[in-house]
């Protein structure tokens, strides 16, 4: 079975600096804040005996009052899983780092979010509409988009 | 006098005999080689993330019916583990062991289509996969019998499933399970030394295994690079913790590795139901007091399967209300297209579908 990973080692063991922008929000469910989503994914997918390899799903989530997006890494080494959120407030010009330099899986996912959320992720190689296209006014999984 | 050359860009699609659908590829060549590669999607998208946030969780079966059509039974599955994690749902033991044999009988018709339209690819136009449907009619004919539907088959619900099995279905399904493995001997005889299978799949299309988990590839095509993981091992779900069988994988992440490993889960799948139709219990079939109109706490969960491209997950949002707040859809075939691109430069133009029909995606999946 893959058992959930506990992020109170992850925070016990991250610097101080990453620490302060993280909070636990359940056993493997971790909020950090948008500027260090990049910094903390690079820890868990290179730190030995965290070892999160292979990213199984990037999904947005429109809150009204925030975008949650949320990460799912796996290890299949330990076959442990952990999800990260990040929050995004407002409604107009969202912006994240791009992850593709690290997981290459991303790339269609931060389209797709991109393409139906609006949420841009800076740094992306090839950030183009996936599933709408050129051209489309609004973002369809926006929950005020009207047709 | 010199001669120079230049790229040309070649359009495939979305109207192209092997793109198994409307999907569109920009290449382009330097000659015959593939120099770079861009696939396009969309022309399939119909908002069905969307149309869940609209329908009652009872209404959204049918939708995930059509996905991947060729897997309508797991995508079902996939679902409905969701609402009963939301909700806290126990399943009867026998709706258990329905979902399992219905769910490799699945297995085993999504991939006889997978390896026959592959084989289609590499140029034995149509007399494999007249073999290989011969066989997949039989599985729709089981799926007939229990359900009435052939393609689309909206029989699993939230707590079991929507109704028993007919008491000719189990001898039918033990005939069929007898006859499957003598049928897959016949396809190996038929293709595992085949000299052209060979030559046009070995070694070519290579995914090398570190290249496979960081794309996220999933399914056959990270099992064809040597990687070990299944879901119904890894995190195992429902029943599949008591059968007894393997996962077989790849050594060099090739064309030809990629079918030898969905031809391999074809038996191990044999195995399964062999397993589940000795043990089936009596019983009911539905927990009990299920409502029309479900409405689970408010919450989230991520419940996902082995489906046979890959890794399918629901990703469902409750805000405590008649229908989902947010159901995002993991679709195993637009995430595997991921490595399409580094897998396919270097070769030729006629490699291409080769190395794409070994992918094996579903558009109705990829675009949603």
């Amino acid at each position: 079975m893959t058992t959930a990973f506990s992020t109170k080692e992850i925070t016990a063991k991250i610097d101080k600096k990453l620490a302060g922008s993280i909070t636990s929000l359940d056993v493997n469910i971790l909020l950090v804040e948008k500027d260090s989503l990049v910094e903390l994914l690079a820890y868990l997918k290179n730190t030995p005996g965290l070892d999160f390899d292979y990213l199984v799903d990037i999904t947005a989530i429109d809150y009204w009052d925030y975008f949650e997006v949320v990460y799912q890494l796996v290890s299949l080494k330990n076959n442990h899983k952990v999800y990260i959120k990040t929050r995004l407030t407002g409604r107009e010009n969202l912006s994240l780092t791009s992850i593709v330099s690290l997981y290459k899986g991303a790339d269609y996912q931060e389209r797709e979010i991109c393409d139906l959320m609006g949420i841009k992720f800076e740094g992306h190689p090839n950030l183009k509409p996936l599933l709408l296209w050129e051209g489309f006014k609004g973002y369809p999984l926006r929950k005020d988009y009207l047709e | 006098m010199t001669l120079q050359t230049e790229p040309f860009v070649l359009n495939m699609g979305p109207f192209h005999p092997s793109t198994h659908g409307v999907f569109r590829m920009k290449v382009t060549l330097d000659g015959e080689v593939i120099t770079d590669l861009e696939p396009v999607f969309g022309y399939l998208h119909r908002g069905i993330e969307k149309l869940c946030e609209e329908r009652t969780y009872l209404g959204i079966i049918p939708l995930t019916d059509r996905l991947d059509y060729l897997a309508s039974m797991i995508n079902n599955q996939a679902y409905v583990m969701g609402i009963e994690k939301l909700a806290g749902i126990k399943v009867p033991e026998r709706a258990e062991y329905i979902r399992v044999i219905m769910s490799e009988l699945q297995r085993i018709a999504s991939h006889l289509i997978a390896v026959g339209t592959f084989l289609n690819d590499c140029g034995a136009f149509m007399t494999p996969v007249v073999y290989m449907i011969r066989e997949r009619e039989k599985i729709l004919d089981l799926f007939d019998m229990v359900c009435g539907q052939r393609l689309t088959y909206n029989y699993l619900r939230p707590g079991g499933v929507s109704m028993d099995l007919p008491d000719e279905f189990l001898p039918a399904l033990k005939t069929f399970v007898g006859q499957m493995s003598v049928y897959i001997d016949e396809y190996d005889r038929l293709l595992k030394e085949n000299e052209i299978l060979l030559a046009r799949t070995r070694g070519v299309g290579i995914l090398t295994k570190d290249m496979a988990v960081n794309s996220s590839a999933s399914g056959p095509v990270l099992r064809g690079s040597g990687v070990k993981w299944d879901i119904r091992k890894a995190d195992a779900y429902s029943i599949y913790d008591r059968f007894d069988f393997d996962i077989p994988t790849g050594e060099n992440g090739d064309c030809y590795d990629r079918y030898r490993v969905r031809m391999e889960e074809m038996r191990q799948s044999v195995r399964i139901i062999k397993q589940a139709a000795e043990k089936i219990p009596a019983g009911p079939v539905m927990a009990n007091q299920i409502p029309r109109l479900i409405r689970p706490p408010a919450g989230e969960t991520y419940s996902h399967v082995e489906a046979p491209k890959g890794e399918l997950g629901f990703y469902l949002v409750s805000d405590g209300s008649i229908a989902p707040y947010r159901c995002r859809i993991r679709g195993p075939s637009l995430i595997n297209l991921t490595a399409l691109r580094e897998m396919s430069i270097g070769w030729k133009v006629a490699d291409l579908m080769v190395i794409f029909g070994s992918i094996d995606i579903c558009l109705a999946e990829v675009d949603r």
